[in-house]
């Protein structure tokens, strides 16, 4: 009964249909944004778990998730910055709603 | 008018009256069950897997010392409960139906993920997860849901139609990927590690990483100006 590779894949594959899911299901653009963190993170347990169990002692794969909560980070202000501008100028983030990106 | 005050007419009211979306409020008693759920959850889990674990006969446990696991016992029982918490809150992010309860469903969500980085003996990217994630990113998506939704507890209701196919896909992703990951030999799998520190962690971001470092901190400068000049726009 040890925990391996296998273990962290496994939870990082039930946090990308997580993702997934809630990506396809929301209206929320917001609520889409919660699905692409969740992806991310997913990606990122894959990344450390790799590190650990596959190259240990070189720290490239944390050093590259370190790269991608930074441009998660930029991303997320980007979307809100975007968010708030369809928001001002449809009065609602429903995505569906706001089909068009015309300023 | 009671009808006025479901949540489930807040489409069908939202759509009589435009592109704009009202706020309605909701019945307090509807939320009783999933919020007793919630909370019995992770304290079932713990349970199943503290009694789980512990009651494993001693011999599986030399055994697995002796199979070089470093952690022993005690980090398969951590490795379970934290692993339960992400999967918990990665379904409740999708279940949720508000989007302030999606919000703090990711928030626990992102510190179990941390959690499993403490535990794969990578101590700085856990604080870095804690600090830039949940209190950065999700502190960013708090304001957003505040300053986009005229109140905090509208509600958004997809298709039945479609949350089946979603679901099924989804469904189909994770057992394919589950068969996949359990029939993979990954070569050269070595199970103990040393400790990374963090010293190490910066002299290799500033050797072998560091044009991507630089081009990182361009690249946040450049994004802080734009979400700057896109939020203020519409003035």
């Amino acid at each position: 009964m040890t925990i391996g590779l296998t273990h962290y894949l496994f939870v990082a594959a039930i946090l990308f249909a997580a993702g997934l899911f809630t990506m396809m299901t929301k209206r929320n653009a917001i609520g889409i944004l919660i699905g692409v963190e969740l992806v991310l993170n997913s990606a990122n347990v894959n990344l450390v778990a790799f590190d650990r169990y596959l190259g240990p002692g070189r720290l490239d794969g944390q050093i590259t998730a370190l790269f991608v909560i930074v441009l998660a980070a930029a991303e997320a202000a980007l979307a809100v910055g975007i968010c708030i501008n369809v928001y001002k100028n449809l009065s609602t983030v429903d995505v569906d709603r706001a089909a068009t990106l015309r300023g | 008018m009671t009808a006025f005050f479901k949540c489930e007419t807040n489409r069908a009211q939202s759509a009589s009256e435009g592109s704009i979306q009202q706020p309605v409020a909701c019945a307090p008693g509807s939320d009783r069950k999933r919020r007793i759920l919630a909370m019995a959850c992770p304290m079932g889990w713990l349970a199943f897997f503290g009694t789980t674990v512990w009651a494993t006969p001693p011999t599986d446990a030399a055994q697995s010392t002796n199979a070089a696991a470093p952690g022993g016992i005690l980090e398969v029982f951590l490795f379970y409960t934290i692993a339960g918490g992400v999967v918990l809150s990665a379904f409740g992010v999708c279940i949720a139906r508000n989007i302030v309860r999606m919000a703090v469903w990711l928030f626990v969500g992102l510190g179990s993920v941390a959690m499993l980085y403490f535990l794969l003996a990578a101590n700085f990217l856990g604080a870095i997860q804690l600090i830039i994630y949940a209190g950065g990113t999700l502190v960013l998506l708090v304001f957003g849901v505040m300053l986009t939704s005229k109140s905090p507890w509208v509600r958004f209701d997809p298709p039945k139609v479609e949350l089946i196919a979603a679901g099924g896909v989804c469904l189909v992703l994770v057992v394919a990927l589950c068969v996949v990951l359990a029939r993979t030999v990954w070569f050269g799998v070595e199970t103990i590690t040393p400790g990374a520190t963090v010293a190490a962690f910066g002299e290799r971001l500033m050797t072998t990483y560091l044009v991507p470092f630089e081009v990182a901190g361009v690249l946040l400068m450049i994004v802080m100006v734009g979400a700057a000049h896109l939020a203020r726009q519409g003035e």
